[in-house]
């Protein structure tokens, strides 16, 4: 049998809490559920919150128009040439100045890594995956998963090439890192 | 810079720290609240600030402050919640100082309270994950908060050759400690092997490098120079607070083998009470680092000036941060064993050294009291935010 992936797992413990609430309200009353440890009650909350954002991306729109032709974007500061990453639109070092939009560069170089084993909730339907943050060739640093099936293969210094690939289950652009061998 | 009237601690409270699924949130903050005002000797009457420290969003109460406060009796004080990730608590006691160091207060009671038990462990690692720049880094990529230390371990490893067994040192050593603090998560001694064996949760981070999900609160009763020799007559006086930030986005940082905020805010800190950062640990009896994880202590021992770049490590294979070495570190077992309920963390820190200078706590773990001066490192998110506090048994400077 295919072990539980880790949404799995989440899902079943409070299924079982649930499950366990709503019999304790048939016969007392009340959405209890005992701790098996230390017996002491609780109240398994009858209000659920289902909690989605709404972002704002105008501004950066460009930045997301740019994914579906293949290339990244930074923005850089008129005034002072400063290539800001994540973009943004308003250059604090020399205020009222205009940016404008340029590509990042493919290359990279990798600084530092991780792998996440044990993952956030709204990440727990993924295997593990590994984050990392390069130096790109206009020195400026990026952060990105990196796709690599063996991570004890990476070093510090190893090149690796920014890329737009498509998020899947969600089907959605997003850049990732790809080591030049790995 | 004007440094305002003097303050000091006059009262310390401490609950225990753990799962605490047998108290509500404000049940929880009224076991410290009413140690510390039971060990000050003062009355609700006598407090006209209260400032509540908690990061929240795991909890069920977005107003703690007003819910903790009412259940307390102390409904009518001026009041508010501070929020600076797991700094929250250090943040807590500077915005009460600053409001005494000014005149506005006489007395403040300062409360550091988490409850992060009411929401199940991957939402709250959710919560923390979703702590830094939650659209560029966390929506994309879901990084977890021992994956943004991990980040710094891993450049650590590689860049200054140490272990995973090193790491694990330090959680021997906080453990070893917490052991002897009734108040704290783990009472249990651990081993190199059994933190080696332990699972990864974010590669080179194991399950014991890691802090764990904490329900616990702390409080300190702050009283102005004025009324302090008043209420007690072994005040420990804030001497210095030093505080700073850095880029949310942990690719907008330059290097990631220390964090450049709690450099800064160390040497504010050591600046403000004229101490020479090269030779701080003789002018300090012991310190409470933010140790959520062990890479975190050890590059809090550089970030301190306890040891020079790259050699912190060194510290903690010669065991210079137990008693008896270069300087005690953890005594409490720290964020590591004694728990980090992450809006009282930063009280607990200055519960501890108070206690510690008075000469109070349990044998084993009671640092020798030379200098009478401890230092609580206590960072936010991932070096987001840092504050170090001084606290000193004589009075400081004017």
């Amino acid at each position: 049998m295919r072990a539980l992936s880790q949404r799995e797992q989440a899902d079943a413990f409070l299924k079982q809490m649930e499950e366990f609430s709503e019999t304790m309200k048939k016969s007392v009353g009340i959405p209890a559920i005992v701790d098996p440890r230390t017996g002491v009650t609780m109240w398994y909350d009858q209000r659920e919150l289902k909690l989605r954002y709404i972002l704002s991306i105008e501004r950066v729109k460009r930045f997301f128009e740019a994914l579906s032709e293949g290339r990244i974007l930074a923005t850089r500061c008129k005034a002072t040439g400063k290539i800001m990453f994540p973009p943004q639109v308003d250059c604090p070092d020399a205020p009222g100045s205009e940016v404008e939009w340029v590509e990042m560069p493919v290359d990279g170089e990798l600084l530092t890594w991780t792998v996440i084993n044990v993952k956030p909730y709204t990440f727990s339907h993924y295997d593990d995956y590994i984050v990392g943050i390069a130096r790109m060739a206009n020195g400026v640093n990026v952060l990105a998963w990196v796709r690599c099936r063996d991570p004890s293969r990476l070093k510090p210094g190893m090149k690796v090439r920014l890329v737009v690939v498509r998020r899947e289950p969600e089907g959605y652009l997003t850049y990732e890192f790809e080591p030049v061998e790995c | 810079m004007r440094m305002g009237r003097r303050v000091a601690i006059v009262g310390t409270g401490h609950s225990r720290f753990g799962v605490r699924l047998d108290v509500s949130i404000a049940e929880l903050a009224y076991e410290s609240i009413k140690e510390a005002f039971d060990e000050a000797g003062i009355g609700l009457d006598d407090v006209d600030l209260v400032v509540v420290g908690n990061a929240g969003g795991w909890s069920s109460e977005p107003l703690p402050a007003i819910v903790v406060n009412e259940y307390s009796g102390l409904s009518g004080k001026a009041t508010l919640r501070v929020e600076a990730a797991c700094s929250t608590g250090s943040a807590a006691i500077k915005v009460a100082r600053d409001a005494i160091a000014s005149g506005d207060a006489e007395v403040a009671l300062v409360v550091g309270v988490e409850k992060m038990n009411e929401s199940p462990t991957p939402t709250v690692v959710e919560f923390i994950g979703r702590a830094g720049n939650y659209f560029w880094e966390f929506e994309n990529f879901g990084l977890t908060f021992p994956g943004y230390y991990a980040l710094y371990a891993t450049a650590y490893m590689f860049n200054y050759g140490a272990t995973e067994e090193d790491f694990c040192q330090v959680a021997v050593k906080n453990h070893y400690y917490a052991s002897m603090n009734p108040k704290a998560q783990f009472q249990r001694r651990i081993t190199v092997e059994d933190c080696m064996k332990s699972r990864y949760v974010a590669w080179p981070i194991k399950l014991y490098d890691s802090s764990p999900i904490t329900d616990g609160s702390a409080a300190v009763i702050l009283a102005s120079e004025d009324v302090a020799g008043k209420i007690t007559d072994s005040p420990v006086w804030i001497e210095a607070i030093g505080a700073s930030s850095d880029t949310s986005n942990l690719s907008r940082r330059q290097h990631f083998l220390g964090l450049d905020a709690a450099r800064r805010a160390a040497l504010q800190a050591y600046k403000k009470a004229g101490l020479d950062p090269e030779g701080v640990v003789k002018q300090l009896d012991l310190a409470e680092v933010h140790d959520c994880f062990t890479i975190a202590e050890v590059m809090a021992y550089e970030d301190l000036g306890f040891a020079r770049r790259g050699e912190g490590v060194k510290l903690v294979r010669e065991g210079q941060t137990y008693i008896g070495g270069l300087i005690p570190v953890n005594l409490s077992g720290g964020l590591k064993a004694k728990g980090h309920p992450i809006g009282a963390t930063g009280v607990s820190m200055a519960v501890e050294i108070a206690r510690q200078l008075w000469g109070r706590v349990e044998r084993g773990r009671q640092a020798p009291v030379k200098v009478g001066r401890g230092l609580a490192h206590n960072v936010g998110g991932t070096g987001h935010y840092a504050y170090v506090t001084l606290y000193s048994l004589s009075k400081p400077r004017g």
